[in-house]
């Protein structure tokens, strides 16, 4: 058994492809105009989140992270489809998802 | 030793995918990639021993939320490419302030007690059904029955939003 813990990946790998994974959402959520694209920018931040925490709770061996993650899935798909209609009915108003057509509240 | 070498790879091309959901122009482009990077972020729990979220992601995100995304852009009928891009000057500081984050975010990895540790071999079965589910049913069940008033809340809202006005019936 020690021999075969001694040979796991390092954890601090997962924690480094997780804040990557949380900075390329972000730069793509302040580069993109597309509304869905911006959604699915969102969507890879949550994923970076759940991995940093399934990373957390894989190292202090509690299960607790992960009950919390399979949470923040479920609210992510709500989310999802939240979002995705009111995509829908704004494309309906104005034939458009340039995020810049969406403007209205700043006069 | 090999398992470091394939955690790299696949680590790596997680990123790239990620940084193609960002940087292709097309959104069904976008969102294939996409799925790719959901199926390598499955991989990593699954080399973590989180055989539970690996499926749940597996069908949750890249199966029903990545069809749904696929749904809405047949559905908006987006065929050519309408989307310009934002202004240099706008680009670069979202680079740059991006940049700043993850320096930040390394910078605070650097000085923890994580670093270099493996994951523990006798605590390795928290991420087994037979034990999140014991805490799921425990632990956290009203969280649970609250998750089932907000998806009714989610699907209500979701039809009464993308529903048609009337008066295109009559």
């Amino acid at each position: 058994m020690q021999a075969a813990s001694s040979i796991g990946t390092s954890l601090d790998f997962f924690l480094f492809v997780s804040f990557a994974l949380f900075t390329i959402g972000a730069i793509g959520a302040m580069t993109r105009k597309n509304m869905i694209v911006l959604l699915m920018c969102i969507e890879l931040m949550l994923n970076a989140v759940n991995l940093m925490l399934v990373t957390f709770s894989t190292y202090y061996g509690n299960g607790d992270a992960q009950i919390f993650v399979f949470f923040t899935m479920v609210v992510a798909a709500a989310e999802a489809t939240v979002g995705l209609s009111i995509i829908i009915m704004a494309y309906r108003n104005l034939k458009s998802i340039d995020i810049d057509m969406y403007n209205k509240l700043k006069n | 030793m090999s398992l470091q070498i394939i955690s790299i790879i696949l680590g790596s091309l997680t990123l790239a995918s990620a940084l193609m959901v960002v940087l292709s122009k097309h959104p069904i482009r976008s969102v294939i990639y996409l799925v790719v990077t959901f199926f390598f972020i499955t991989s990593m729990y699954i080399m973590m021993n989180a055989q539970f979220l690996a499926i749940v992601n597996m069908i949750v995100y890249a199966g029903a939320i990545m069809v749904l995304f696929l749904f809405v852009l047949m559905l908006l009928n987006l065929n050519k490419e309408m989307e310009p891009m934002n202004a240099k000057g706008a680009q670069i500081a979202a680079f740059i302030a991006g940049g700043s984050l993850f320096l930040v975010l390394i910078t605070a990895l650097k000085d923890t007690l994580i670093l270099g540790q493996t994951y523990r071999q006798q605590d390795n079965s928290i991420g087994l059904v037979k034990e999140l589910g014991n805490l799921l049913f425990t632990k956290y069940v009203v969280a649970f029955e609250l998750t089932s008033i907000l998806f009714i809340a989610a699907m209500v809202g979701a039809i009464l939003l993308a529903k048609r006005e009337k008066q295109i019936i009559e």
